[in-house]
């Protein structure tokens, strides 16, 4: 279970300090197979992965949520440098960002229920995009955390299915941080 | 590009753009890469580059016994030639048989370029005759790996994997290429220019601020230790790191790969640190205040108890690769680039200074140490593996490229053969694969053919790809083959005996007669009992012509001191046990060890 504060990628799972990775890499065969690898050869572990085109052709952007301290998150930065499809990697984290998971919840909605159901989605700003006789399906945008709540609310009227995406993450303000353009590695902060 | 060794074929291939096979293609993007060797065995999915090789008589082929030996040649020739070794096999079995090597290329990082051919590629996925997904299996052992099903993008992919190979941490490259591939035509334009890849960054240069902090560091220390890895040897910086030496009064400690980086006659080597090193060298490290880590990974091998290591000491990470940085030992500083350019951007700053407390502690520590004396054991008329490893490097005044296999021999060469000079001792360190000495010193000498070349390989090792000495035969690559036969897998059984009450579980192993062996390769084989034997033989296999072996019948329960237990504090060492009491009387408590037998083990 992860959470978050909303504002940026950063939380715990388990106990265990989350860490937000933007990376962008070249959109060819095997690159997701590439990372997936080097996750597990090295033990880290994936809260959320998700993968898209960006505007540039040629190169897909990644938004990981990792379990990571600040010594793992160094090491994590460089080894995924070491693939050489990676073209870069930024650990947004400590940055502000807009920080968002969707999610589509079909929930069991009958009698008088349907009016309550909807109540509970408009509270959330969750968007009715399916509806049966006995169901109601939405759709929401926000962070983890608020998708979490929302669960927690339909939950008692009874969920047929629910599916979420992994969190995809970008820096607020103008300029760029995660830019395709090759970079090195931020290693070690300098000795005290 | 006019080299005259070149044919005319891929002189042609020099001049711009050109129609030929993805086969062609193959053999002309290896010359023009510099190679004129390349090691292999062919099968189906490889036959239509094969069939198409004798066009290239300025490549060399060596026909192997399997396919690992062509990957342990390929990696031999790299360690010893500092160039790209090249390997080539068939899809499927031929591709798994390289697996062994390929790990072994990457956990040393030596750069090996493999080639091997693939199913059709409209057959990939399949489950055709021969398909295995040998990307998908070697993707995490390769430093990068490319899977080819068009001719036009066999050229490209073979630079890129050079490139990729040598530059930056050296590792290996897989380049699988599918058989329609191979025999489709198509226009290559071939070009030097640089490669370009977006997402790959081979080089780095430590900031200024960093190289500020590190003199600080270095002026402050007053018992400071140098690491010299195998980085070191990557990098050449053995020159630049003897003057940096020379000036600031540093001792020096090696790596087992880092062996020959820094010259072991010098009065700065304290020599092998970690599980096996002198028990002075890990005292050393302990003790200092300040370790300069040169090109090296600090491997559980070489730290023992993290919780206990160098607990006083500051440390300088000089390293390549920016993912060892703080993976294994937390270290303060790092300067990530090349060791070399740091030593020589380091060297006008650092103080001209002696340390004679740092070195009168250190000297104090020496005599402690149990590994040095049996150099002087009394003979007694057997055969201790240590006395045929320090002959050997007396007869050949310490000048041979030796090849190391996995076990006891590995260590006791690391602790009686002195090498001077980069690259003339290779041995499978990372990985730790007994069968790598026979086929790597194959390789090494078709790379160096004026140097004289030894493999020493333990019973157990030499069992796993003897067949090779049918290739040396073959291709007349004079080696000679030093067995150190002790009838057990003796580092097992060492551990058994340590650590496991004795119980010497599957560990007694039988030989082949290895003089017969050896004349049944067509190749000279000689036997050893004595130590008063060695020298004639070791004349005898340098004299001779073709490949010698030389089986060494050494003494069968003997072990390697001093020793640091898994888990047990650097310093902590479990030394030879002594086997007189001071009144010269056995000590009751030890076992059989021909060891024991010693005077100088009284002091
Ligand atoms: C391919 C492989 N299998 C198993 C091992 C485990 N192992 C390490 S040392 C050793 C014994 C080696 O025996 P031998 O070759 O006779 O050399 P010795 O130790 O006696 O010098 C074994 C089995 C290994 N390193 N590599």
């Amino acid at each position: 279970m992860i959470s978050g504060d909303g504002t940026n990628g950063s939380g715990t799972s388990n106990g265990r300090p989350l860490r937000t990775f933007v990376a962008y890499v070249e959109d060819q065969p095997g690159v997701l197979n590439r990372i997936a690898s080097l996750f597990r050869r090295r033990g880290y572990n994936i809260a959320s992965l998700n993968v898209g085109r960006t505007h540039e052709p040629g190169t897909s952007r990644l938004t990981m949520v990792v379990e990571a301290d600040e010594t793992t998150a160094c090491l994590l930065e460089a080894n995924l440098y070491k693939l050489v499809n990676v073209i870069s990697v930024d650990d947004i984290t400590n940055l502000a960002t807009v920080v968002r998971d969707l999610a589509l919840v079909k929930v069991r909605a009958v009698g008088n229920d349907r009016a309550d159901v909807l109540q509970i989605g408009e509270l959330f700003r969750a968007r009715v995009v399916d509806v049966s006789d006995e169901t109601m399906t939405f759709e929401m945008t926000g962070t983890q955390d608020k998708i979490v709540d929302l669960l927690a609310r339909l939950r008692p009227f009874g969920i047929v299915e629910m599916v979420q995406t992994g969190a995809i993450a970008m820096t607020r303000g103008a300029e760029s941080r995660a830019s395709s353009v090759a970079h090195r590695p931020s290693i070690l902060p300098p000795p005290p | 590009m006019t080299d005259p060794s070149i044919n005319a074929l891929a002189q042609t291939a020099s001049l711009g753009t050109q129609t030929m096979t993805g086969s062609q293609i193959i053999w002309a993007a290896l010359v023009r890469e510099g190679v004129r060797i390349v090691f292999g065995y062919p099968g189906g999915a490889i036959m239509p580059a094969y069939d198409a090789l004798p066009q290239f008589p300025e490549l060399r082929h060596v026909l192997t016994r399997h396919e690992q030996g062509a990957a342990h040649m390929a990696d031999g020739y790299a360690r010893a030639s500092g160039k790209v070794g090249v390997a080539v096999a068939t899809s499927g079995p031929g591709a798994t048989n390289l697996v062994t090597g390929i790990a072994n290329a990457m956990l040393d990082s030596i750069p090996v370029v493999f080639i091997t051919g693939q199913v059709g590629s409209r057959l990939l996925g399949t489950d055709a005759f021969q398909e295995v997904d040998i990307t998908g299996v070697t993707l995490p052992i390769t430093k990068h790996n490319f899977l080819v099903t068009r001719a036009e993008d066999i050229a490209p992919a073979i630079h890129k994997a050079f490139y990729i190979a040598r530059s930056g941490r050296p590792g290996p490259v897989v380049v699988d290429i599918t058989k329609d591939a191979q025999q489709k035509s198509a226009s290559v334009t071939w070009n030097d220019a640089p490669v370009r890849l977006p997402g790959y960054r081979p080089e780095y240069h430590p900031r200024d601020e960093d190289y500020a902090l590190a003199l600080a560091m270095i002026r402050e220390a007053r018992q400071p230790i140098i690491f010299c890895g195998h980085g070191v040897v990557e990098a050449n910086a053995t020159g630049t790191l003897i003057d940096f030496v020379k000036k600031t009064d540093i001792p020096v400690a090696e790596t087992l790969l880092g062996l020959g980086g820094f010259p072991a006659t010098d009065s700065h080597s304290l020599g092998m640190m970690g599980m096996h090193g002198e028990e002075w060298v890990n005292t050393a490290i302990q003790d200092a205040d300040l370790i300069i880590a040169l090109g090296m990974r600090f491997d559980d091998r070489v730290t023992g108890n993290l919780q206990t290591y160098a607990a006083k000491a500051k440390k300088i990470h000089v390293e390549l690769d920016p993912a060892e940085v703080n993976k294994i030992v937390k270290v303060d500083l790092a300067l990530i680039g090349d060791a070399r350019e740091i030593l020589a951007h380091l060297l006008p700053d650092v103080p001209r200074q002696k340390l004679p407390d740092w070195w009168a502690q250190i000297d104090r520590n020496r005599g402690a140490a149990a590994v040095r004396d049996i150099i002087e054991l009394p003979d007694a008329g057997r055969l201790h593996a240590a006395h045929v490893i320090h002959d050997l490097w007396r007869l050949t005044e310490g000048k041979a490229l030796v090849v190391t296999d996995v076990g006891q021999h590995q260590m006791w060469e690391a602790q009686y053969y002195k090498h001077d000079h980069a690259r003339r001792l290779l041995t499978s360190g990372g990985l730790g694969t007994m069968g790598f000495a026979l086929p790597a010193a194959i390789g090494a000498k078709l790379a160096c053919p004026d140097e004289e070349v030894w493999a020493i390989v333990g019973d157990g090792g030499i069992q796993m790809t003897q067949a090779e000495l049918q290739t040396a035969r073959q291709d007349s690559v004079k080696i000679n083959v030093a067995i150190i036969n002790n009838g057990f897998l003796g580092m097992v059984r060492q551990w058994q005996e340590f650590f496991h009450e004795g119980r010497y579980v599957c560990t007694p192993i039988t030989s082949p007669d290895y003089v017969r062996l050896a004349e049944a390769h067509g190749l000279l084989g000689l036997r050893v009992t004595r130590r008063d034997e060695v020298a004639a033989a070791v004349a005898a296999a340098r004299a001779s012509p073709v490949a010698t072996v030389i089986d060494f019948r050494v003494e069968q329960e003997d072990s390697v001191y001093p020793m640091v237990a898994t888990g047990s504090d650097l310093a902590d060492m479990i030394l030879r046990p002594l086997a007189f009491d001071g009144e010269g009387t056995p000590a009751p408590t030890s076992q059989h060890n021909p060891i024991y037998q010693t005077g100088k083990d009284r002091s």
